[in-house]
């Protein structure tokens, strides 16, 4: 299968170049010396400094820092809750209807998420800001920590929690010292998915956010309307080297854990 | 009996253990247990055999806890569990899939009940490290489930479930993951644990080796009802139904028509009646003896392979003895079944012993052979 062809290498170069040029383009951009982004005025690092003394930019992501890490926390617990009665509460009546209701904001388009949350607000007379971005936040990010957690509840065997309880376990002491760390990795991916969704977002943010506090996407979006500035080349920069290594840690401790746990089972079948 | 046979049940002094009065469970429309009355005495190693779906499983969750009867009573010691939570109750369960805690070493498994009982902390040592010998696992005190053996989980399952000293101790089939071989040597050590422990067992199992090995009763169950409980050796020899001969071991089964002989006879303390079954047109009619007194009309006679006698002359002091023809032979290295073919049809099948290395096989294909059972050999059923 590994064969050397041109077709092969055709399609891998196409593919790579047309996922990865805009990105490179965007971090040569950002060391331009020149004002204006389409011309290139020699290596500089000034719009680094530049956005750092940026107030603007770093009130947003402060913001935006703060509404990801309070609004995932509440999406995760809210999430996992949820996941936990709807695969483990048995049958009750209007279950599959409860379990409906729970995954279709994900197909909802979220601007009518943004506008309905926005009416909400509007007509309890909760002022726009940090409290309603992460409100929004969290309402629409705990469907997705719910699918992820209940996908892993479902495979779970049963019976553990059972043995829990067999031993002398309290319903909720079983679920704290035997389901929770059991399923503690999908309520880990859940947060990371709540947190990069929130830090991601636009369009609902821009309907509940209010002049008190902006989010960094939204303050972006609206600096380019009116011209790229290299500031935000630089930015990107920045966030896009974040993700990067937010995403090799990761895969690299996945397969740490793989190869430990390969190990332990051969010791385990040496033993034997 | 003899008195130092283990048989409380026939003792009208000993009180059950557990006590099933009436027990009903139904799952929406379908009935899992159906109007069930059981006694289980303490020490006893008592087995539910069935199929899957006959409500054994639901019977040994009704004791553990996770299931209510939807009427009738269990009593355990002489009192009611069903309002008793299953983390209230001194029973504990040993689960098919193991159900170990993936995230605890095999040490904090076995521990995990202790910590959550009123025993004081310097004791739990004590009790774990004993549990860890019994089962001999104390090599693997430090390891995660998933870094040892499927013998070793089960090994560590059954110290997790004894820790706690349960009056009761449930095993939902639990030596079904494990291989053949070990499967065997682990159901007598099982016997054994039961022993040293004193712990009444119940097992829940579909594998009827596996009942007879390790149970002192066995209760045969379908659809929600139970349809023998008895020794292994009564069940075995003496089942009470064509269902219970059917489902425990290989088994000829033949229908006719009995008529009683009148010729009563006292063997041991129980009075047998003689009785001739015409089973077939133009054959001798069966003469067995029953328990049952004046049994006539439609019976079923049942008799297993390895009490027919296979020969190639017809033997003179037999009561019963056909002729028929052989059809296959199963060779299984220690004993062969053949299946002889009778002139009207009817397939019986035969076992013999290999006793011998390299004796000729004594019948082939197509052979003209004669099988003979004696009166007492048979069980004659009504219908």
């Amino acid at each position: 299968m590994r064969r050397f062809t041109w077709f092969n290498a055709t399609s891998l170069t196409l593919g790579f170049a047309f996922l990865y040029i805009p990105m490179i383009i965007v971090i040569i951009y950002s060391f331009n010396d020149s004002r204006l982004v389409t011309v290139w005025g020699g290596f500089s690092t000034r719009w680094y400094g530049e956005l750092l003394q940026n107030e603007a930019f770093l009130d947003a992501a402060w913001v935006t820092l703060q509404v990801a890490v309070l609004s995932s926390l509440i999406a995760t617990v809210l999430g996992t809750m949820g996941a936990y009665v709807l695969v483990r509460g048995g049958r009750f009546f209007g279950r599959t209807l409860f379990s409906g209701m729970m995954y279709a904001p994900l197909v909802m388009p979220e601007v009518i998420t943004g506008l309905s949350l926005l009416l909400l607000f509007i007509s309890i007379g909760l002022d726009r800001g940090l409290i309603t971005i992460v409100l929004a936040h969290a309402t629409f990010a705990m469907c997705y920590v719910s699918v992820v957690v209940s996908s892993r509840l479902v495979s779970f065997d049963r019976s553990i929690e059972e043995a829990a309880l067999d031993l002398g376990c309290t319903p909720f002491d079983a679920f704290r010292s035997v389901t929770l760390p059991i399923i503690a990795p999908a309520v880990i991916s859940g947060w990371l998915l709540a947190l990069t969704l929130s830090l991601d977002d636009l369009v609902i943010a821009s309907f509940v956010a209010g002049p008190s506090a902006t989010t960094l996407p939204i303050k972006v979006f609206s600096s380019v309307r009116l011209g790229v500035s290299p500031e935000i080349n630089a930015l990107s920069t920045i966030l896009i080297g974040l993700v990067t290594i937010g995403t090799i840690t990761a895969s690299i401790s996945t397969k740490r854990a793989v190869l430990r746990r390969k190990r332990e089972e051969q010791m385990a079948e040496q033993m034997t | 009996m003899p008195e130092n046979v283990f048989a409380p049940w026939n003792d009208p002094a000993e009180k059950p253990l557990i006590q099933f009065k009436n027990v009903t469970k139904r799952f929406g429309d379908f009935t899992a247990v159906d109007d069930l009355s059981i006694d289980i005495y303490e020490k006893e190693f008592f087995a539910l055999l069935g199929p899957s779906g006959c409500g054994k499983t639901t019977m040994m969750r009704m004791l553990a806890g996770f299931e209510k009867p939807t009427s009738g009573t269990i009593l355990l010691d002489g009192k009611d569990i069903s309002p008793i939570p299953p983390n209230k109750r001194s029973v504990n369960m040993m689960f098919q899939s193991y159900a170990l805690f993936p995230h605890l070493t095999v040490y904090d498994n076995i521990a995990f009940g202790l910590k959550r009982s009123d025993m004081p902390k310097d004791q739990i040592d004590d009790r774990v490290q004993k549990m860890l010998k019994l089962v001999q696992i104390e090599k693997f005190a430090k390891r995660k489930p998933e870094q040892i053996s499927g013998g070793q989980r089960q090994r560590v399952a059954l110290a997790r479930a004894l820790a706690k000293a349960p009056k009761l101790l449930l095993l939902d089939e639990p030596l079904s993951a494990l291989d053949k071989k070990l499967r065997q040597d682990t159901q007598f050590e099982l016997m054994d644990i039961q022993e040293k422990t004193g712990t009444t067992f119940v097992i829940v199992t579909h594998d009827q080796e596996e009942a007879m090995t390790v149970a002192s009763r066995v209760a045969v169950m379908n659809f929600g009802k139970l349809i023998q409980v008895d020794t292994p050796t009564q069940i075995y020899e003496a089942p009470n139904s064509t269902y219970v001969a059917d489902f425990i071991g290989d088994v000829n089964i033949i229908t006719g028509h009995a008529v009683g002989v009148n010729q009563t006879e006292t063997i041991g303390s129980n009075d047998t009646e003689t009785v001739s079954i015409t089973w077939a047109e133009g054959q001798q009619p069966i003469i067995a003896t029953t328990a049952q007194p004046t049994l006539t009309g439609k019976v079923s006679f049942v008799i297993r392979p390895e009490k027919l006698n296979i020969t190639a002359e017809r033997p003179s002091d037999a009561s019963n003895a056909f002729q028929g023809k052989v059809l296959d032979i199963a060779y299984l290295g220690n004993l062969s079944t053949y299946h002889v073919e009778m002139p009207d049809g009817q397939i019986i099948k035969a076992q013999a012993t290999n006793a011998r290395r390299r004796a000729n096989r004594a019948f082939t294909w197509e052979d003209e052979v004669w099988l003979s059972w004696t009166d007492t050999a048979g069980v004659v059923i009504a219908e």
